[in-house]
């Protein structure tokens, strides 16, 4: 009788247990299995930009995760460039933003453009968490010492550490032609990016 | 001894599952039905075909011309529906080339948090041959408990139009054929 409860108790809490906890919409992929830490919701932004369209984009040499290091200006003439700033590697949003642009490749080859992902993070981080999404066409940068100099060069670093969810938009001249800070806790639409691509020509 | 148990068993879960249930807290269960949402009739004709719908509007799961339907939950965004995308055109493959299922077993899937756009860059990216609907606002995927992403749900659609879900499980199908013979299994068709 005892034991018949307890096993029925317990069968219940499971389920209880199981339920999903209501925080904010988002999709949890089965390729980070329970390795994406809950950040709850955010204050959507938390810096003051610095950067503004029409003006050149600050350059920068940062290290890739796939070796090596990239430089802005060595897209000059070249490429569009997008930088896609997302706040930290293993959190939610950001964990599905780039295995998104991962299969739009086509699109950004259509549009003359390179991304270039960048975060906060150091290089094993980074390298342990883009593994998860499949083999990325694009660069990853780590932007981790001295701490988010790039961010707070572009006005994107938050007041802990982390970076907005941000896109920069640079034309082969290096000017900057569309900024979106978006509201960290959301994944910006990628039509939105596509119409500003396709804007460059 | 047995009896004490299922009782107790089903005291509780009613207790605590009630509350749950008005805010879809988990994927709908084996045995139970859909949650009550509609979905926009395709614009392709192909599409309407496939899924036996003319009349204009909207659309439920069990208005679907079918006796099972599998729902794809996915996102344009997660690398597992990248990576479950092919194993999953082969699985609509080896039912329209089998003359025991085409008509009966059918497919649809759910692009949650992801807008048509998105969607339309993973369907022409994976060439997916079978109806895709985008739930932009997260509003399908809430009522079906937030699930993780891929997840498949096969209902069973009687001849009333009742049905009843046969299976709900995260992750992917696995092998085509074996998961095609589970299926029948579980949905009772012969």
């Amino acid at each position: 009788m005892k034991r018949a409860f307890y096993a029925g108790l317990f069968l219940a809490m499971a389920v209880l247990v199981m339920a999903p906890s209501p925080v904010m919409a988002q999709t949890k992929s089965e390729a980070y299995k329970d390795n994406i830490y809950n950040t709850g919701t955010l204050k959507p932004r938390d810096s003051e930009l610095k950067g503004a369209v029409g003006q050149r984009a600050p350059d920068f040499t940062l290290p890739a995760v796939a070796g090596g290091k990239v430089t802005l200006t060595q897209y000059r003439g070249k490429k569009n460039v997008v930088l896609s700033f997302v706040p930290a590697a293993w959190t939610p949003v950001c964990s599905d933003q780039w295995p998104g642009y991962n299969i739009a490749k086509d699109i950004f080859d259509a549009h003359d453009s390179i991304l270039l992902g960048i975060t906060v993070d150091n290089i094993p981080t980074l390298f342990a968490w883009t593994n998860q999404m499949g083999q990325l066409w694009f660069p990853v940068l780590s932007d981790f010492y001295p701490h988010g100099k790039v961010a707070r060069t572009y006005g994107v670093l938050r007041s802990d550490g982390t970076t907005e969810r941000a896109l920069f938009v640079i034309d082969k001249t290096g000017v900057i032609r569309y900024i979106d800070v978006h509201d960290i806790n959301k994944r910006p639409p990628l039509e939105n990016l596509v119409r500003e691509l396709e804007k460059l020509k | 001894m047995k009896q004490v148990f299922w009782l107790s068993l089903l005291v509780l879960s009613t207790l605590l599952l009630s509350p749950l249930d008005m805010r879809a807290a988990g994927p709908p269960p084996v045995g139970g039905t859909l949650p009550d949402f509609t979905l926009p009739l395709p614009g392709s004709s192909t599409e309407r075909d496939y899924l036996g719908l003319s009349s204009r509007g909207n659309f439920t799961v069990p208005d679907i011309k079918a006796k099972v339907v599998l729902i794809e939950v996915l996102s344009m965004y997660c690398p597992f529906c990248q990576k479950e995308a092919p194993i999953v055109n082969r699985l609509y493959e080896a039912i329209e080339g089998n003359p025991g299922h085409k008509g009966k077993i059918k497919l649809i899937g759910i692009g949650v948090g992801n807008s048509a756009y998105e969607l339309d860059v993973f369907r022409k990216r994976y060439n997916v041959p079978f109806p895709l609907f985008p739930d932009a606002d997260f509003t399908l995927h809430k009522q079906l408990g937030e699930t993780r992403t891929p997840y498949f749900i096969a209902v069973r659609i009687n001849e009333d139009r009742t049905h009843k879900v046969v299976y709900s499980k995260a992750g992917s199908l696995g092998e085509v054929t074996p998961f095609i013979e589970n299926l029948v299994k579980l949905s009772g068709l012969k």
